[in-house]
């Protein structure tokens, strides 16, 4: 973890409904789960399913307690639409980092719909946690005809 | 069903997963309810963890099968959202009356702050009003640890209570340790064996027997108060005693965070409330505030006990629901406007979505669109804006039917009531029955949007598609048929994308005539689209005898295993 040890971790996803945010949030979660973390996760989902903002925060730790990220406390701000980043920008603390698909070699993936996977590999870097828990992760959240075209998204990110 | 485990067997599940494991745990017999956000996933999740559980058709009807199977004496949760809580009051108000002989769990699920609701309506004040006994858990680890206990009160005190959740804590996921593994059956010892025994004083409310059971009822809140001052489900953490917080719920959470050395109360069982455990923490710190969510319900209860406890600014905190920073502000009296957040963009109809073309036709009719609650109440908002009123669901009739007894004839006659599918049999049944019995002099056009799904909440089965709520097939209820029965003359079913032309006049028509219309606007929701058509195929294919009758039964997708709402936006 390049983290201070005790500190909570601010990780928000957001993006339009479809972009796949949500399940994003819910692999990093299972990671950093998976990890031995203690984590909580919430989100906001207007009637995401009809394109509309989404966002969902995850936060791990040794202690965790609100489920939501207080303003401007975001470490980590991945955001998978780039319409959407100057409406969620201000979620950032200072000195965070901000993953937008610009961060990624979007014509070498090898199905759109895999963005959030390579933003989930670009946000690997920063964390300790071996990759192996990021693929058994990734397989136990899509079907298996899904898994090598994700495994080299993800692949994608992590080395971008 | 996949859930996160991690190497001590906890699970990370969303509250209403954990209150799915929980009733599986404690050996629920059946799970009724209707959907609504954030309470849908409950009975989708105990479903799959292989509980029986039905969709019904709205909550008031949820709220009565869950009563027979509880005077059956079996255990038995009832789900909705808290705007279904209105619909399902009537039965509520008396069978606290009646009381229970098995275990009765009413879970409903508030939305402070409106994330996906007509309103912020606070429950606590239905468990007061109707003398329900109220459980707020946290997140999801309480809220599975409180389910059993809510049970045992249930069972012991022989009442059904409310369990209520929040958005937040329906809809945050944190670790649960179970109290068994994933994927064994748990035992069934101390769950109530389901049997009739006859009661007619307790189960029949006529006047004579309301009265003495009112009494008994007050009798035995006030039983439960003593025992949940000393032993109910509520915990303090002495930290600092400059500053003690009571508190329940979600907000415990962000009081944790936002005041990390105060003492805290935090109450698991909150009405009765255990006014003597709250009298003397309060007094046991030098400065006490309450921390709750929209109403002041818990800090006007205090005071009103001669507690000294201070209060939000209601000016400012009673709207939305808190977070951490608001929590911080709140102990800091600090009742500056709220910072405003950047607006996201809007939801819209999906592209392709048949409720578009339904609404457009209306708008260039310049219909006055007297509509419902679904996805197709997206039609209100610009640029579309086709849709002049919404309150609650099944309004559209009977508001349609208000403006056509009162306005000119000219106006009148551009009067349309426009309502979902779901929605229809939700509440719309008793509006159409109006409809036939005091028709307006210009007669009505009733628009009903079958897309074969209740599409807002995460495409659950409702009665009109033929599928219970496990994908199995069941009997299909004919709108027309039942437009017929009412006494509506004119009956038409059309599709509003394919038979747009043909839409728009037969709407003309309509309107321009003196007479009583329902029109079926009939074209699947494109996200539901596939799985209808699969299991159309299926159920045709069984028809034939082509296919093995119990392939009938399983949904195309799971495999009958269950289809917990698809994708993200669940309303
Ligand atoms: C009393 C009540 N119960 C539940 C809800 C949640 N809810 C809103 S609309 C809706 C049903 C929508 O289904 P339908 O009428 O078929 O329209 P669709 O979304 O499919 O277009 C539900 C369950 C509510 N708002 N009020
Ligand atoms: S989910 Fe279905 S009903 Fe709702 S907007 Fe999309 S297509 Fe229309």
């Amino acid at each position: 973890m390049k983290q201070p040890a005790n500190q909570t971790v601010n990780v928000r996803f957001a993006g339009l409904g479809g972009t796949g945010v949500i399940k994003a949030s819910d692999i990093f979660a299972d990671v950093v789960f998976r990890a031995g973390h203690m984590v909580k996760k919430a989100e906001v989902h207007g009637m995401s399913q009809r394109g509309g903002s989404v966002q969902s925060d995850v936060r791990f730790g040794t202690e965790v307690h609100s489920p939501m990220i207080p303003d401007g406390t975001c470490d980590f701000l991945v955001v998978m639409e780039p319409t959407q980043v100057e409406v969620v920008r201000g979620g950032l603390r200072s000195n965070g980092v901000l993953i937008t698909p610009a961060d990624i070699a979007t014509a070498k993936l090898p199905s759109a719909k895999a963005l959030n996977v390579a933003m989930l590999g670009r946000l690997s870097r920063h964390f300790d946690i071996p990759e192996q828990v990021w693929y058994d992760s990734l397989r136990a959240h899509f079907p298996e005809k899904l898994h090598a075209a994700n495994a080299a998204a993800f692949a994608l990110g992590r080395n971008s | 069903m996949h859930f996160s485990q991690d190497k001590s067997g906890r699970l990370l599940l969303s509250g209403n997963e954990a209150v799915a494991l929980a009733a599986w745990h404690c050996g629920v017999a059946l799970g009724t309810g209707y959907p609504g956000t954030p309470s849908t996933e409950i009975l989708e999740s105990f479903s799959a963890l292989g509980g029986k559980a039905q969709w019904a058709p709205n909550e008031k009807v949820a709220a009565e099968v869950a009563l027979g199977a509880a005077f059956g004496r079996a255990r038995v949760i009832c789900t909705m959202k808290h705007v279904g809580l209105n619909v399902a009051a009537d039965v509520l108000f008396t069978m606290t009356y009646s009381g229970v002989d098995g275990g009765y769990v009413l879970a409903v699920a508030d939305d402070p702050g409106m994330a996906s609701s007509q309103n912020e309506q606070d429950s606590r004040r239905y468990a007061e009003a109707a003398v329900a006994p109220l459980f707020e858990p946290a997140d999801s680890q309480d809220a599975y640890d409180l389910l059993q206990v809510a049970f045992e009160v249930s069972e012991r005190w022989k009442i059904p209570v409310i369990f209520r959740l929040t958005t937040r804590v329906s809809h945050s996921m944190s670790p649960v340790k179970p109290r068994f593994p994933l994927g064994t059956r748990p035992p069934m010892a101390g769950v109530p064996q389901p049997e009739f025994v006859r009661d007619i004083p307790s189960h029949v409310m006529v006047p004579g027997h309301a009265r003495p059971a009112h009494r008994r009822l007050r009798a035995k809140m006030a039983e439960m108060e003593i025992w949940n001052d000393t032993q109910g489900p509520n915990r303090i953490e002495r930290r600092q005693s400059t500053l003690g917080i009571v508190t329940a719920g979600i907000s415990y959470h962000h009081a944790r965070e936002a005041a990390p050395d105060a003492s805290v109360l935090k109450l698991g069982l909150s009405y009765p409330l255990p006014l003597s455990l709250i009298r003397s923490f309060a007094a046991s710190v030098d400065r006490c505030v309450v921390i709750e969510e929209n109403d002041p319900w818990l800090a006007t209860a205090c005071r009103a006990a001669g507690i000294k406890v201070e209060a939000k600014d209601d000016a400012i905190f009673r709207y939305g629901e808190l977070n951490v920073d608001r929590v911080r502000r709140i102990l800091a009296h600090d009742s500056r406007p709220d910072p405003v957040a950047p607006r996201g963009k809007p939801p819209e109809l999906c592209p392709g979505c048949p409720h578009r073309s339904s609404f457009e036709v209306m708008k260039e009719l310049d219909c006055i669109v007297s509509g419902d609650i679904g996805c197709y109440t997206l039609a209100a908002l610009p640029p579309l804006a086709a849709m002049d009123m919404m309150i609650d669901m099944g309004a559209a009739i009977g508001m349609g039917l208000g403006l056509r007894h009162v306005l000119p004839r000219e106006q009148a006659r551009r009067v349309v009531s426009v309502i979902g599918d779901s929605t229809f049999l939700h509440g719309g049944l008793p509006g159409l029955v109006e409809m036939a019995y005091n028709p307006p002099e210009t007669g009505h056009v009733l628009v009903i949007l079958d897309n074969g799904t209740t599409a807002m909440t995460g495409q659950q089965e409702h009665p009109g598609t033929g599928r219970r709520l496990d994908g199995s097939g069941t009997y299909r209820v004919s709108y027309e048929d039942m437009a017929r029965a009412a006494g509506i003359k004119n009956v038409f079913s059309v599709n509003p994308i394919r038979e747009r032309a043909k839409f728009k006049s037969l709407l003309a028509e309509s309107l321009a005539k003196d007479e009583l219309t329902v029109l079926i606007a009939r074209s699947p929701c494109i996200l539901a689209a596939g799985r209808i058509t699969a299991w159309e195929k299926e159920r045709k294919a069984a028809k034939q005898g082509a296919v093995e009758s119990s392939a009938a039964s399983a949904c195309p997708e799971c495999g009958g295993a269950g289809v917990p709402g698809a994708g993200e936006g669940k309303l």
